[in-house]
């Protein structure tokens, strides 16, 4: 059973978020358990607002719940969703859904930074390897660009700042790392965190059913694979320095 | 798309940044998708009123001007919102009104004299195939357009209609004294968002007292706001989700106005969001232009918000 809700520090809370959302804050810090209690939050919006829910954003800590006011007044919104928080319980792991597994070349090739990363962290790039595809990680937010995951917690040992200077490129499937979180890029685009190497996944596909490969609460895993299989895999393995 | 699709414009002169939009791209934020829609939705409805559209019907939003297109078949055209110096023909356009564009006629836009987007309605709605359940235009993303992969509008572009695009309407027009002044000082009404109170007592005097200029740091995103920095205890939240019109404040103390192509999710505190009007409205102010914060109430946004969507509704 998850931790409760901590209501002493006023907790749950719906703030103003313009005419048309509320933000729902449930937590005041970054957990992996808050996953479970967004998650049925979002489920139950969607049963009770039906077709006047415009959008869910869920991240982090808090739900953004954006409705049309013509046809849910504010206020009435507003009340709707002290409602649904009055007895929230967290989803349970079985509806946490299946592991996604992200199969990752890591060479400095396409992961320009690992050599850095594994001196910061007093490391073997092997070891940096292990650490990163060693553990399975939650997907906390999507945001940046479409089917971009921010997901956590990383390994302390590989917590390493953003550049200094955003790369104006970065190739898309980059996988990288930026202090306690991990991404993998859906697009090209530019960006400041430390790149590991490459998934040969396809992260956003708008021909696909629901779109993105990742969702908010959903877990992932990275799986090291050599050059010869993320190719076969369907892998782009042309090194980052080309994609200028 | 209807199979009764057909060739209605012949872009000669992409311009700057012409894009298509109906209402936006709703459902999918919590992918990172975001919204956008017409940066100016009530210059954009009007323009699909005009020509007995209903809503959502897609439509070009046309900034900066530089657009030149000619008719390929006889049509039924409005174009509201900014005043870029639109000609038909050589002849100055007349806005806010139903006018007919006959074959082989040559529409358009110069510079802006009012106002910075103008949006052009075709009766029956310019067709594109819709991408994640919408026909925006996003650049950033690569989504939607009439080429479904953001791409904005480029020479030698044929733009689809429906075959019934050259209807006769009903519609009259918009009384001159109805239709917006975009050079006038524009007062935009903000909802106090919770970290209002995180702001210091002088920041928050200034922020609402003080004069406002509109930043040449503006696009579909955001509109940055120049003018006393304001301090805000708290420098940056977890990133959670970001509405429409939510005015942001970096540590640099400058608001930023966040539009239709905005981040779905961002970390700074924020003074609150503008309402969907006010939006709308920068959307129209060009840079050196001053704008004043007013503090407004979910009542009055609210009853402002019906009385635009009744108006359009006719």
């Amino acid at each position: 059973m998850s931790r409760a809700m901590n209501r002493k520090e006023g907790l749950p809370r719906i703030e103003s978020a313009g005419l048309d959302g509320w933000m729902v804050r449930l937590f005041e810090r970054i957990d992996e358990e808050n996953l479970a209690w967004l998650g049925a939050l979002a489920r139950r919006c969607e049963v009770e607002f039906g077709a006047m829910l415009v959008d869910l954003v869920p991240s982090y800590t808090t739900l953004l719940v954006v409705f049309d006011p013509l046809r849910l007044s504010p206020a009435s919104a507003r009340q709707r969703l002290a409602a649904l928080l009055v007895d929230l319980e967290p989803e349970t792991a079985a509806t946490g859904g299946e592991v996604r597994e992200l199969p990752t070349w890591y060479d400095p090739s396409v992961g320009p930074d690992l050599e850095r990363v594994a001196r910061h962290a007093g490391m073997s790039v092997e070891a940096v390897i292990d650490c990163h595809a060693g553990r399975e990680y939650h997907v906390f937010a999507l945001g940046f660009a479409p089917g971009f995951a921010f997901m956590g917690l990383l390994d302390e040992r590989l917590e390493v700042p953003r550049l200094d200077t955003p790369r104006q490129k970065v190739p898309v499937n980059s996988v990288a790392i930026a202090g306690r979180q991990t991404a993998a890029y859906p697009a090209v685009s530019p960006g400041g965190w430390n790149l590991l190497g490459r998934t040969a996944a396809r992260l956003f596909d708008r021909d696909r059913e629901g779109f993105s490969l990742l969702k908010v609460g959903g877990r992932v895993r990275f799986v090291p694979v050599d050059r010869a299989t993320f190719e076969r895999q369907g892998g782009d393995a042309t090194p980052v320095e080309c994609h200028k | 798309m209807s199979k009764y699709t057909v060739i209605g414009l012949h872009v000669e002169r992409a311009g700057p940044l012409a894009l298509l939009q109906d209402a936006g791209r709703f459902g999918v934020r919590r992918l990172g998708v975001t919204q956008g829609g017409p940066a100016d939705l009530h210059g954009w409805a009007w323009a699909n009123r005009l020509v007995d559209n209903a809503w959502g019907t897609p439509a070009l939003e046309i900034t900066f001007g530089g657009l030149k297109l000619v008719a390929e078949r006889d049509l039924t055209i409005a174009v509201a919102g900014g005043d870029l110096s639109a000609t038909l023909e050589g002849r100055p356009l007349p806005l806010w009104q139903p006018v007919s564009l006959r074959e082989g006629q040559a529409l358009a836009f110069a510079a802006p004299r009012n106002g910075l987007r103008a949006y052009l309605a075709v009766a029956g709605g310019f067709q594109a195939e819709p991408v994640l359940g919408s026909v925006s235009c996003v650049v950033r993303e690569g989504l939607g357009g009439f080429d479904g992969r953001g791409g904005k509008l480029a020479d030698g572009d044929r733009l689809a209609v429906t075959a019934d695009a050259g209807r006769r309407v009903q519609e009259k027009g918009l009384p001159a004294a109805e239709c917006p002044d975009y050079a006038s000082p524009a007062t935009l009404a903000l909802l106090p968002g919770a970290q209002v109170a995180d702001f210091t007592g002088d920041s928050l005097f200034a922020a609402f007292n003080r004069p406002w200029r509109v930043d040449d740091r503006a696009d579909r995103m955001g509109v940055r706001l120049t003018g006393p920095k304001l301090a805000c205890r708290i420098g940056s939240l977890i990133s959670e989700g970001i509405g429409l019109g939510a005015v942001q404040v970096p540590p640099d103390g400058q608001p930023i106005a966040l539009l239709n192509d905005r981040q779905t999710i961002g970390g700074y505190p924020r003074l609150g969001a503008l309402t969907p009007l006010s939006a709308s409205r920068l959307a129209q102010c060009l840079p050196g232009q001053e704008v004043r914060l007013a503090a407004t109430t979910l009542e009055r946004a609210l009853s402002g918000q019906r009385r635009f969507r009744d108006a359009v509704a006719g």
